[in-house]
């Protein structure tokens, strides 16, 4: 039986449509490379690459303006250095917690709970950094000053422990439980199992989480906007003021900006660094991810 | 040496050891989860300490004001739901629109791999990015200026995946024998999506628009990349006008400021009187997004549990 044609012309047509929206992310990512392309551009007709990159001071709003990117890279790592020191050991005991030692009880309350840290807005957290967590810590380091690396860096590394917990354990609780019957098996206990067998059995996933988690705290603005100061220097002392890329953007964003000017072009150089950072780990995490289809 | 001469001893002991170093670990895994609950729970009890008795009225009502005590959150409340309506509007229908060409119509060829590491992809660009991206294209290049609109459709394409990975993921949850009986009784593809797939997946569908949104909420960097005001004492124009058409638009290309932004600007300034504002303004963003996710975990869990292949 064929169908009327105004039918199969209207499959057609709406097929056709939903093709488009699936297309339009494509758009998305092409805007999003074009753009920072284009207006970094002009920036760099005027400022050479190398001596952006080479560059140790930042000052493109002083009267001598120089423009060297590494202090806001090196804030950036700053920050997300510490991060990563809190969230991953955390993040990778909780997830083996969940996954091998929690009563199901316990894993089905912790986990949306766990998910709720990723969900609460950042400027919550920036207050919560520069207000609480940063007078607590001067109590006990008193050269901290009231703008520091050290305490955004921690709540940034508490806020992304469910994106390194959840994922780990996910990828834990994918290895075959025969593998672990085996382990028992020889004796060893859940500890010896979960250290010896499963995390190395689960590795890519683990790794993958670790860099979703790593790219995540890269990008965070909002507290280090808040809590690290403006202020950018090139430093790895944690207790002094630094400046992020990314709170870079912001600090010129929220004054006046001349569309075309030099500084209007900074946000997009430095957004453009950021992004080149992010999609590295992004594709590396997305590699790893690859491998763990491979595995069994 | 001791083995030698008492070897039960020597295993006995090593035995024990491991055992202790497996329930320290229990209670250390115990520990290091309840640091999360911990810092949410501290969280919490300090905003409210310093933001609860701010609370009233007039903080609801009144415009933001230099005198910390007389500043309220009327034209941040309303700029946020503004904005929210434009980001549903776009982020919704595209979406789901996207979700169902990806698992229902797409081939696999080389086109739905691309889209899909794509998607992936976007996912993982800092939310400040979609900022940038958003001041050279709809601030500039469709000159739609530091606008409501601009703001709504740059949350909208921040979540945009979101949306499209609930619904691909609650698609995928249905069995195809649903679609087959369907086609067994001479329905159309689309026939099949409209009137099975997408009602029997709308519980998946509404958990991922719910919890995008909420994150739509407390997003603060792309809208102040985009160059929302963080002092503003009027409010959009008003969608009804007692002429002819009724209806206006105009609010769409009107500026605006955000909960989060006016949040941001009370905590950025040295006044302490402005940091008990910035957490009241705090208390509500939480609250909202707090109830928000609580409705997606109870929606999950609901569906989860009525519908049984």
């Amino acid at each position: 039986m064929k169908r009327p044609l105004f039918i199969i012309f209207k499959e057609r047509a709406i097929e056709g449509a939903l093709l488009l929206c699936a297309l339009s992310s494509i758009f998305i990512t092409l805007s999003i490379v074009f753009i920072l392309f284009y207006e970094s551009f002009g920036f760099f007709k005027d400022i050479p690459l190398w001596e952006f990159l080479t560059g140790t001071q930042w000052t493109p709003l002083f009267a001598q303006p120089k423009f060297g990117i590494l202090p806001l890279v090196c804030g950036t790592l700053l920050v997300t250095g510490i991060a990563v020191l809190v969230a991953l050991p955390i993040g990778l005991i909780v997830a083996v917690y969940l996954s091998e030692y929690a009563p199901h009880k316990i894993r089905e309350m912790a986990k949306p709970i766990l998910e709720l840290l990723a969900a609460i807005p950042t400027v919550v957290y920036g207050y919560f950094a520069l207000l609480f967590l940063t007078p607590i810590l001067q109590k006990f380091i008193p050269d901290l000053s009231g703008f520091n690396a050290l305490s955004p860096g921690i709540i940034i590394g508490i806020m992304i422990i469910p994106y390194v917990s959840s994922a780990s354990e996910d990828s834990m609780r994918a290895v075959p439980m025969q593998i672990r019957e085996g382990s028992y098996a020889m004796g060893a206990t859940k500890f010896q199992t979960a250290f010896r067998v499963i995390i190395p059995s689960a590795f890519s996933g683990i790794a993958a989480s670790f860099i979703i988690g790593i790219s995540r705290a890269i990008g965070e603005t909002m507290v280090v906007a808040i809590a690290a100061g403006m202020m950018p220097s090139l430093t790895l002392n944690p207790l002094k003021p630094v400046q992020t890329l990314t709170a870079y953007i912001v600090g010129v964003s929220l004054g006046d900006l001349p569309h075309g000017t030099l500084e209007y072009k900074t946000i997009f150089a430095a957004g453009i660094t950021l992004f080149l950072m992010t999609l590295f780990l992004n594709i590396l995490g997305f590699w790893f991810k690859r491998k763990i289809r491979e595995a069994y | 040496m001791g083995f030698e001469r008492n070897p039960f001893e020597e295993i006995r002991k090593r035995i024990a050891q491991n055992k202790l170093r497996d329930h320290l670990f229990w209670i250390l895994g115990f520990f290091s989860t309840l640091i999360g609950f911990v810092v949410l729970f501290t969280l919490i009890i300090d905003l409210f300490i310093d933001g609860f008795p701010r609370l009233s009225w007039s903080f609801f009502i009144s415009y933001p004001s230099r005198f910390p005590e007389k500043a309220g959150i009327l034209s941040a409340w309303v700029g946020t739901t503004l904005v929210m309506v434009v980001t549903a509007v776009t982020a919704i229908p595209l979406g789901i629109a996207a979700g169902i060409y990806l698992e229902e119509y797409g081939k696999k060829n080389w086109l739905t791999h691309l889209i899909e590491i794509n998607m992936n992809n976007l996912a993982g660009v800092p939310s400040i990015i979609y900022g940038l991206l958003a001041l050279g294209l709809f601030v500039y290049f469709f000159k739609f200026g530091e606008s409501i609109l601009t703001g709504g459709l740059t949350l909208g394409l921040l979540i945009l995946p979101m949306v499209v990975t609930s619904t691909r993921e609650s698609i995928k949850s249905i069995p195809n024998s649903i679609r087959e009986a369907s086609y067994a009784l001479g329905a159309t593809k689309w026939q099949t999506v409209k009137d099975h797939i997408l009602p029997y997946s709308m519980g998946g569908i509404l958990t991922g628009v719910i919890i995008g949104l909420s994150r739509a909420i407390g997003e603060t960097a792309p809208i102040i990349t985009v160059g929302a005001l963080t002092f503003i004492a009027f409010l959009p124009s008003p969608p009804l006008s007692p002429t002819f058409p009724f209806i206006s638009f105009q609010w769409l290309f009107d500026p605006f400021t955000v909960m989060p932004i006016q949040m941001f600007n009370w905590v950025s300034r040295p006044q302490k009187e402005f940091h008990l504002n910035a957490a009241a303004a705090g208390i509500i963003l939480l609250v909202m997004t707090l109830v928000m996710n609580g409705l997606a975990i109870y929606l999950r869990y609901r569906f989860r549990k009525r519908i049984k292949w």
